[in-house]
């Protein structure tokens, strides 16, 4: 048998049910992989070495005992804003680097009860506002393929410790891209679900309105199969769905076949780097070729979605970020009244971007200024939503590449931050829409990987599913490897 | 379109309770004025009787099943990532009086 990191979850928890290898072994071999590889590539913020092994060594009692786990003894990667009881949760900032978390993340907890083994909590672009990992207050994470290069944010982490085989899951969150665009530079799969399907008890909040939790695989299947664990309505979380989940399992070898894919030809036209748009183009014939049609949609709204997600998602996050003050938890900085104390541990406690996020989204909210920024977004975001709606009508779902150009070097975007929001062009639509999209590795440029998003009808993962599915059995991206052995 | 100067900066950081330095003032001034020349895109767009979007939730959270108390987190557990707790409360610099 080959080494248990190559495997997929699905084939590792088929195995650990079967007693072929216990879930401690499988455990060691990922720890194992994570040492003698995350020296380069940094994707983790801690590793869980001896609780990991304890916590697998108990997944094994639960199989010996007759427990049919559907991830018995797969190791999973947290990104570090989402609780693990009694353990860190940073969020990539020094305000809460000494912060430890009082319970668990529902999204956590059901992977955990479906038999999966936390390994470690990644690193991330600091409270998730980022889209190269530079903005963590600890050290960047790099790209698996090239280690000049970031791996996109803000879940690097988690997407370079799935590129890298540290494990074959993990799990981000997604506020305008998070998930699916350094699942495309780091040539991996990166779903965001519809907003509600996952619950976001424990998770940090960004701009709630927009953020949602998902997961990174290296196929559909794993992908689908994390899914079906992380899916459903939590009584934790209002905002969480009540909708159905369907075996999504099921419907993954149903093919291509009568699916219309929507093309926002006009929406994708600019700035697409050539060799980026040749492998899109590929891409779109090879679901052709397995039955798809390709058909022509608008989206006429979508060329203002970066202006505005920058308006709603800093005035949310203004808001939401408002809680560190210092007094109930995270840093404090002294000072001799309550107001210096405030400004003194903020500015202390909080990176660059955070800062420039949380004045912007001050600014739009403020008195004079709330009609003409924030309100005037929110419409915007109506009408960018009532697009999607009438592209639906013609299609089942609609591919774009996921960034318009593969990774970049550490250092190119950081003096314009404009610059860096453009990455995230193709993904934020989606957030301020409020439906699910997933990313998949369609190929090499230049030696880097290349994304193909899908964006898919409220609650309808399971057409993206089918899809990627099709596409992955079509086609070998996604066994394409990092030159990293 | 909004003129973004370092006074703004520091109106604004002062409701944020952020203190910046003034490198980050003037920083801050320079990529906020760029940041929302690009937003100006959507001042153009017709949004009249266009309702605002505040919520991506696709159906109502209304909840129709009874509330039911939980228990929440313990007031130790609470406390316990404070910077500074004593008898069961958070402590903070005196906010009223000289």
């Amino acid at each position: 048998m080959s080494a248990a990191w190559t495997q997929t979850a699905a084939t590792l928890a088929a195995r650990v049910r079967g007693r072929e290898f216990s879930a401690e072994e499988s455990i060691r071999a990922h720890l194992d992989r994570v040492a003698a590889t995350d020296p380069r590539v940094r994707a983790f913020l801690r590793v869980r070495e001896e609780r990991a092994l304890s916590e697998a060594r108990a997944v094994d009692a639960r199989v010996a005992a007759g427990e049919s786990l559907p991830l018995a003894g797969v190791p999973v990667a947290i990104k570090d804003v989402l609780h693990l009881a009694g353990e860190p949760t940073t969020c990539g900032s020094r305000i809460l680097e000494r912060y430890v978390a009082p319970y668990t993340a529902s999204a956590v907890a059901r992977l955990q009860q479906a038999g999966a083994v936390v390994v470690g909590k990644t690193n991330m672009d600091e409270f998730a506002m980022g889209s190269s990992n530079e903005n963590s207050a600890y050290f960047p994470t790099a790209n698996p393929w090239d280690l000049a290069r970031v791996p996109g944010g803000s879940s690097g982490g988690s997407a370079a410790a799935v590129a890298a085989s540290q494990a074959p899951l993990s799990l981000g969150s997604d506020t305008g891209g998070s998930i699916r665009q350094p699942a495309a530079l780091c040539g991996i799969v990166g779903l965001k679900p519809t907003y509600g399907r996952v619950s976001r008890y424990g998770l940090v909040a960004f701009a709630s309105s927009l953020d949602q939790i998902g997961p990174f695989a290296r196929t559909v299947e794993d992908a689908a199969l994390c899914a079906q664990a992380l899916f459903g309505r939590d009584e934790r979380d209002s905002t969480s769905a009540a909708q159905p989940v369907p075996d999504f399992a099921a419907s993954l070898g149903s093919g291509a076949r009568g699916l219309r894919i929507g093309v926002p030809e006009a929406f994708i036209a600019s700035g697409l780097d050539p060799a980026v748009e040749t492998l899109f183009r590929a891409a779109l014939d090879d679901l052709k070729r397995e039955g798809a049609e390709i058909v022509p949609v608008e989206l006429p709204h979508a060329p203002h979605a970066i202006a505005t997600y920058y308006l709603v998602a800093t005035a949310e996050a203004s808001s939401n970020l408002a809680r560190y003050d210092g007094v109930r938890y995270g840093l404090r900085v002294e000072a001799e009244d309550l107001k210096r104390q405030y400004g003194e541990t903020r500015d202390r406690g909080f990176g660059a971007e955070v800062k420039r996020r949380i004045i912007l989204g001050t600014f739009v909210l403020s008195s004079g200024y709330y009609d003409a920024y924030y309100k005037r977004a929110q419409q915007v975001r109506t009408l960018i939503r009532r697009d999607f709606e009438r592209a639906f009508e013609r299609c089942d779902a609609i591919a774009t590449p996921t960034t318009p150009t593969p990774a970049f070097r550490f250092g190119e975007k950081t003096d314009d931050p404009l610059q860096m929001y453009l990455a995230d062009v193709f993904t934020v639509p989606a957030n301020l829409a409020g439906l699910p999209g997933i990313s998949l590795p369609c190929g090499l440029a230049g030696g880097l990987p290349a994304g193909l998003q899908f964006v898919g009808r409220p609650f309808d993962e399971a057409t993206l599913f089918r899809l990627g599915a099709a596409y992955q059995r079509a086609t070998n991206h996604h066994e394409a490897r990092p030159p990293l052995d | 379109m909004a003129n973004v100067t370092q006074a703004t900066v520091e109106h604004v950081a002062g409701l944020a309770r952020l203190s910046l330095t003034a490198d980050e003032k003037e920083r801050f001034a320079r990529q906020l004025q760029q940041i929302l020349e690009y937003a100006e895109s959507i001042q153009a767009l017709d949004v009249e009787g266009v309702a605002p979007m505040s919520h991506a939730g696709l159906e109502t959270p209304l909840r129709t099943e009874p509330a039911e108390p939980q228990p929440g987190l313990e007031r130790a557990t609470a406390l316990g990532a404070a910077p500074d707790a004593a008898d069961g409360l958070f402590r903070v610099p005196k906010v009223i009086g000289g």
